[in-house]
C-alpha cells in the first residue's frame, strides 16, 4: 500500500502548517497528530471522512450522529472528572473534497503514553522470560477502576478493546469513545465486561487469568457492581446477543 | 502593551485575528451605542471580560466562530457578532449578547477583530482602538484574565454549578486541576453548541 493516499483533509485543516501527520486509520476514522489552538501544545485530530458509497444524505446523518455522540460522551466524562482526552473543537459538517462535504472531525487533547494493549504485550513477553510477577494484579485493578468509573457515569462503551485504553503517568485514560453510548442498564454493562473478557482472553492469553483482578477493582469502585456481575454470569452462558437483532 | 495579533493554527494566514484586553474602560456606554446603531467602523466583537475564564477559553470561542465563518454558516450578522455568540453554550443569540457582550456597566473588555479584508490591518485597528476606547490596555493572558473573571457567573451561564470552584482550596496544585477541569468543560460546551 505504498501509494495509498488518505482522503483530503476537511477545512480548515487543509490550511494547517505543518500538515497533520496520519497516525492510524480504522474503518470509520483517521487519526492525525497536529497542534491544538495553541501551537506549542499537540492535539489529536480524529476525522470521519465521507463515505462516497453511501447515499449522501444518509452519509451525513450517520457521520454527524456518531461524531456528536462521541463528543458528548467526552464532554460528559470531563465534567465528571474522569480521565479522558478533552474535546477542544468539533465540526460535524466539515467541508472539503469535490462534493463540498468532507466528513466530520473532532480535535482532542493529546495524551502521551503506550496503549494498554502494548503494555500487556510487553508484559506477556517479559512474563515468558521471568514468570514471577505480581504487578499485573495492581495494574489490572487500576485499569478497571477507570472502566467502572465509565460505567458509573452510564457511558457504556459498546466495544472496549485494550487498544482503547492508554497508560498515562500511571493512570489509565480511555482514549477512544468512538462507539461509546450512554446507558444505565445492567445488560449493557455486563456485555461490555464480557466482550472485554473475551478480547483479553484471545489477544493476551497469559493475562486472561487476571481478569478476576479487573472484576475485583470493578466491584470495589462501583456500587451497582453486584447486579452487573450477576448479569455477567448470564451473558457468559449465552453470549452477548440477547436481542438476536443486528 | 499593544494590540496582539494571534495567528491561530489551522486557520488560513489570510485571516489574522487581533485581540486587545482593556481594563477600567470608561466609555462602555458609548461603545455599546455604536454597536446598537450598527456603526460599521465599530464592527468588533466586544466581550465582557468577566465572563472569560482564560486565554484558551477565548481562543476556542474565536476559533469556533471563524471556522463557521469560513464554512459560510454564520448564525448571526457577521463574524464578530458570531464570536460573542460562540461563547454561549446555548442557541439563543440575543441572550448571548446580554450575557457575554458589552454592557453599560462593563469595566473590563475584550475586543476581537478578524481581518476579513486586506484593508483591515494591525495598524489600522490599533489606531482606531486608541482613539475610541478609554481604558488601560493590558496583556491578553490567563494570568490577567484570572483577576478579572467572575467564576460563579461563568459557571452559572454554562450550567456547571456542580463543579468545584477554583480559589476555594489553599492547595495550589489541587486548585490548578480544579480550574483546568472547569476550563475543559467550557471548551467542550463551546464545541458542542448546536449539535
Amino acid at each position: 500500500m505504498a501509494d495509498y493516499k488518505p482522503p483530503p483533509l476537511p477545512s480548515p485543516f487543509s490550511f494547517t502548517q505543518p500538515a497533520p501527520t496520519l497516525l492510524t486509520q480504522g474503518a470509520e476514522a483517521h487519526l492525525y497528530k497536529t497542534v491544538s489552538l495553541d501551537p506549542s501544545i499537540p492535539a489529536a485530530l480524529k476525522i470521519r471522512p465521507s463515505k462516497p458509497y453511501r447515499h449522501p444524505i444518509l452519509d451525513r446523518k450517520l457521520t454527524r450522529q456518531r461524531i456528536v455522540q462521541e463528543a458528548r460522551c467526552l464532554v460528559k466524562l470531563i465534567r465528571e472528572g474522569v480521565k479522558v482526552p478533552a474535546l477542544l473543537a468539533l465540526d460535524w459538517e466539515g467541508q472539503g473534497g469535490d462534493s463540498g462535504w468532507g466528513g466530520a472531525w473532532l480535535l482532542m487533547e493529546w495524551i502521551e503514553g503506550p496503549v494498554v494493549r502494548v503494555v500487556l504485550e510487553q508484559w506477556e513477553a517479559w512474563m515468558k522470560q521471568n514468570s514471577s510477577s505480581l504487578d499485573e494484579a495492581q495494574r489490572a485493578r487500576e485499569e478497571d477502576r477507570v472502566r467502572d468509573l465509565l460505567n458509573r457515569m452510564g457511558a457504556a462503551g459498546a466495544e472496549m478493546w485494550t487498544p482503547m485504553g492508554l497508560l498515562w503517568r500511571g493512570e489509565i485514560v480511555i482514549i477512544d469513545l468512538g462507539l461509546a453510548s450512554q446507558s444505565t442498564q445492567d445488560e449493557d454493562r455486563a456485555v461490555d465486561l464480557y466482550v472485554l473478557e473475551r478480547a483479553i482472553g484471545s489477544t493476551h492469553p497469559r493475562s486472561e487469568a487476571l481478569f478476576d483482578a479487573l472484576l475485583q477493582g470493578y466491584r470495589e469502585s462501583y456500587k451497582g457492581a453486584t447486579s452487573t456481575l450477576k448479569r455477567l454470569e448470564d451473558v457468559r452462558m449465552r453470549g452477548r446477543k440477547r436481542s438476536m437483532l443486528g | 502593551m499593544a494590540l496582539e495579533t494571534v495567528a491561530l493554527p489551522h486557520l488560513p494566514a489570510s485571516l489574522p485575528v487581533h485581540v486587545a484586553l482593556y481594563r477600567n474602560v470608561e466609555n462602555s456606554v458609548f461603545l455599546r451605542q455604536q454597536l446598537l446603531a450598527g456603526n460599521a467602523d465599530f464592527e468588533y466583537a466586544l466581550i465582557d471580560a468577566s465572563m472569560i475564564l482564560s486565554r484558551q477559553h477565548a481562543i476556542t470561542a474565536i476559533f469556533r466562530a471563524v471556522n463557521d465563518y469560513l464554512n459560510n454558516r454564520l448564525k448571526s450578522r457577521n463574524v464578530h457578532s458570531e464570536i460573542v455568540f460562540a461563547f454561549n453554550p446555548t442557541n439563543n443569540i440575543a441572550d448571548s449578547f446580554r450575557k457575554f457582550g458589552i454592557s453599560d456597566a462593563t469595566k473590563d473588555l475584550l475586543i476581537v477583530k478578524v481581518s476579513t479584508s486586506p484593508e483591515i490591518s494591525h495598524d489600522s485597528i490599533a489606531a482606531h482602538l486608541k482613539d475610541s476606547v478609554q481604558g488601560t490596555l493590558v496583556a491578553f493572558d490567563s494570568e490577567t484574565l484570572s483577576q478579572i473573571s467572575d467564576v460563579s457567573k461563568i459557571k452559572k451561564q454554562y450550567k456547571l454549578g456542580a463543579l468545584p470552584s477554583p480559589g476555594a482550596q489553599a492547595n495550589g496544585a489541587q486548585d490548578d486541576s480544579i480550574k483546568r477541569q472547569l476550563e475543559l468543560s467550557l471548551l467542550g460546551a463551546i464545541a458542542l453548541r448546536g449539535s
